[in-house]
């Protein structure tokens, strides 16, 4: 099946051959030979108004989805633009592939037009990355690519393409097979760790399922509710792993870390025997390593070998796909329990779950102006538990984490690793185009929303109507809340408001509407159902709601940085007292 | 709790096989500095197999465990083995050029000194003589000692290479190419 056609064609044939369906980019020179085959294509371009858009909305697809998303861009700027969404994609591993234009072979090292060596630049924060500059080599390229984006640990693969190679003539032929030495990832666990696991299990007393962002990667969702109720063991789920695991559960306890509840950094820190799934011991997570979970012996279960011991010491390694290793365990358990032999965890489950109790997720309704988590607690409550919502980075990603519950597997998509400001909007847009179905908000600041709301215009003209959620506070709130915190209330730079005139700048919704967008605004309790409401009802285009909130509200419960999580403060200066005799 | 020995600080070598392909030594390089891992020694080569090349690398590592190094290494994609050669089972060398003044006057105790490390001339001029000497770390630190009062003027020396001793290869049993195959095309 071979067929002569330009490098250009050979490279759209490729991307259709992987499946891809969808592409975020923008065309400019180095690029251009491929833009044309591309009109011609089945898939759909999504044309973008910047390549940091393109590059998270390609994250956002792939989270919303499970498939790979796809991203281009030119040489020079536009791939350099695309390196905060590659960083991101890595720390995160979202399978993603970015094509990039790349000068004429002839041309590279002179430092031409739009030169850059965006694979040097990119090679610590992806996965893999190839240059192309024979045409005939394009279609097993993309084809790795793309099976060294999703397999495996999940991650960010760029493909960068000469010009050269794009405009010269080729022969198309689809690999059959991939040869990768260097390449082998385990997904199948070693039955003898499965079973040191298990054995570990049933000795504990107080297990928890330290329950990661590769538990979701892996689609492992449904494994691990069936080995939570067959043990009865409680589960926290960190930032990535948010609706892995229902929060209705009664077991589960919420997302642990710097802004995690009590009742999941308590069951961790108090915790016996940490079972890890696809969690990464994220400095995020442990605070300070020496004094995190100090009695607790460690399974560790990830798919990537450098993640186990890389910062906490794990008693029984196992190497392999979470849902492979859930279903392993999953048998032996029950075997085990037919033979009349389980865990005995009654004292501690009665332990955290009077933890939970007595330390629910809360926060203070202000004297004045419009609480934000009570905004994004309503979010969640009328949209219900299909919308996908997507976050920047800061308050109110923390609070969109927080009160906000989740029921099902990627229907929360933020910048977790990276800790990516202007995130959300560009993921929205992506998690939309690859689940148009679905109701999808995204929650954002209005400093993250300064970065990237340009990609509404995006959304306006190519169809995807997202709804946008502003928790305004005129601040760097999160920033504010450190030097509130930490800098004795010295607001250096967090006030993005022109100091001392009442107008505010922009005015988001007017920005929202002259982007093609109904711009709605709300700044009183009062008016917050029905905005959502009105918001709801708009289907045939983007909306973006300006929820005008009290700046002075904080995250709770927080870790300080640095520290051990049992210096948690359940709220300014309260540390919440256990009862550890109950143990 | 039972802890298992974990290797960290010193001195190890690493042998490393990758393929032979452009940007594979920027790759390793990348990753080594990325990672905040020290890399005392490197040398990169070809092998018997023309798709594989072999890279000696010597880690200076403090508190990093060296799994973590060889853990981070192996998820290089052209990263195909890595083996630590263990200095009881090991032979290593490097190779040294050395510039050293040698004038009339001293040019026979020069020469002596030479000979008695087994080092080999192989310039010579009306004030100096180039020498090669091969050999571990400490065989080529102790020439450089006992030459350095006659002048060295200049010094040029390659990364360690190494291999393990006995009759066993690294590269039998990891070099079996092992196909997966391609997803089949949507189209």
């Amino acid at each position: 099946m071979s067929e002569q056609m330009t490098g250009a064609q050979s490279l759209v044939k490729s991307l259709e051959a992987a499946g891809a369906e969808d592409i975020f980019g923008i065309p400019g020179g180095a690029i251009l030979p491929a833009y044309d085959p591309l009109m011609d294509s089945k898939i759909r371009h999504i044309l973008v108004r910047h390549e940091q858009g393109a590059g998270h909305a390609a994250q956002g697809y792939a989270a919303a989805t499970g498939k790979v998303g796809v991203c281009m861009a030119t040489s020079g700027p536009g791939a350099t633009n695309l390196v905060t969404p590659l960083a991101d994609a890595n720390m995160d591993s979202v399978p993603m592939v970015a094509i990039t234009g790349q000068v004429g072979a002839a041309m590279i090292g002179t430092d031409a037009f739009q030169e850059a060596d965006i694979r040097g630049i990119t090679m610590p924060v992806t996965k893999h990355s190839f240059l192309i500059t024979d045409p005939a080599e394009i279609p097993l390229r993309v084809a790795e690519a793309f099976h060294l984006a999703s397999s495996g640990r999940p991650g960010p693969v760029l493909v960068d393409v000469t010009k050269s190679a794009l405009q010269a003539t080729t022969t198309y032929r689809w690999p059959s097979e991939l040869h990768l030495p260097g390449y082998r990832p385990v997904t199948r666990p070693h039955a003898k760790q499965i079973r040191e696991a298990a054995r570990l299990m049933l000795e504990a007393k107080k297990p928890v399922l330290y329950v990661g962002g590769g538990t979701i990667r892996s689609r492992a969702h449904r494994e691990l509710l069936q080995l939570a109720t067959l043990t009865g063991i409680p589960v926290v789920t960190t930032l990535m792993a948010r609706g892995a695991f229902p929060d209705s559960h009664p077991q589960h306890l919420g997302m642990p870390g710097m802004h995690g509840t009590v009742a999941a950094n308590a069951g961790l820190q108090k915790s016996d025997l940490l079972i890890s799934l696809g969690a990464r011991f994220d400095d995020r997570v442990t605070g300070n390593l020496d004094s995190f979970a100090p009695n607790a012996k460690v399974i560790h279960a990830d798919i990537d070998p450098a993640e186990i011991g890389k910062n906490r010491y794990a008693d029984v390694p196992i190497v392999g796909d979470v849902r492979e290793v859930l279903t392993d365990l999953i048998a032996v358990l029950t075997a085990e329990k037919e033979a009349g032999k389980e865990g005995d965890y009654e004292g501690w489950v009665a332990f955290v779950a009077g933890i939970k109790k007595a330390y629910p997720l809360g926060y203070e309704t202000p004297v004045e102006g419009l609480s934000p988590q009570y905004v994004i607690e309503r979010l969640g409550k009328i949209s219900g538990e299909d919308t996908i919502f997507t976050a920047g980075v800061g308050q109110h990603q923390m609070w969109a984490a927080q009160f906000i519950g989740y029921e099902h597997p990627n229907t929360w998509i933020n910048s977790g690793g990276l800790g990516t400001m202007g995130f959300s909007v560009p993921a929205a847009m992506g998690a939309k185009v690859g689940c148009p179905d679905s109701t999808v908000w995204s929650i954002d600041g209005d400093g993250c929303f300064q970065m990237t709301n340009q990609e509404l215009a995006t959304c306006a003209i190519e169809g995807i109507p997202v709804k946008v959620a502003i928790i305004n506070n005129d601040n760097l709130g999160m920033v504010r809340q450190w030097q509130t915190l930490f800098y004795e209330e010295r607001y250096s730079n967090t006030n993005l408001q022109s100091h001392g005139q009442p107008k505010r700048i922009p005015d988001f919704p007017k920005l929202a509407e002259s982007m093609g967008c109904v711009g709605l605004a709300c700044d009183s309790a009062e008016d917050v159902d029905s905005t959502i409401e009105k918001a709801m009802e708009i289907n045939d285009m983007p909306v973006v709601v300006d929820f005008r909130v009290n700046k002075d509200a904080m995250v709770w419960p927080m870790v300080p940085a640095g520290a051990s999580n049992d210096e948690i403060q359940y709220a300014r200066d309260l540390a919440p007292e256990f009862d550890e005799d109950d143990l | 709790m039972s802890i298992q020995p974990v290797k960290t600080g010193g001195k190890h070598t690493l042998s490393v096989l990758v393929e032979n392909k452009p940007g594979v030594l920027a790759r390793v390089a990348a990753l080594f500095s990325r990672r905040g891992f020290n890399i005392e020694s490197l040398a990169v080569g070809p092998t018997e197999h023309d798709e594989v090349s072999r890279m000696t690398v010597v880690v200076n590592l403090e508190n990093t465990p060296l799994e973590q190094v060889t853990k981070q290494l192996n998820k290089l994609v052209e990263v195909i083995k890595i083996v630590e050669l263990e200095p009881e089972s090991r032979v290593q060398r490097a190779l040294m050029l050395v510039k050293i003044t040698a004038t009339t006057e001293t040019r026979s105790q020069v020469l002596d000194t030479i000979q008695l490390f087994r080092a080999k001339v192989v310039d010579v001029s009306t004030d100096t003589v180039v020498v090669q000497l091969a050999g571990n770390t400490g065989k080529l630190n102790d020439f450089l000692r006992v030459i350095e009062p006659f002048g060295i003027r200049e010094l040029s020396q390659s990364g360690m290479v190494g291999m393990g001793r006995g009759s066993r290869s690294i590269s039998e049993r990891s070099l079996r190419s092992v196909a997966v195959p391609a997803p089949p095309s949507a189209v």
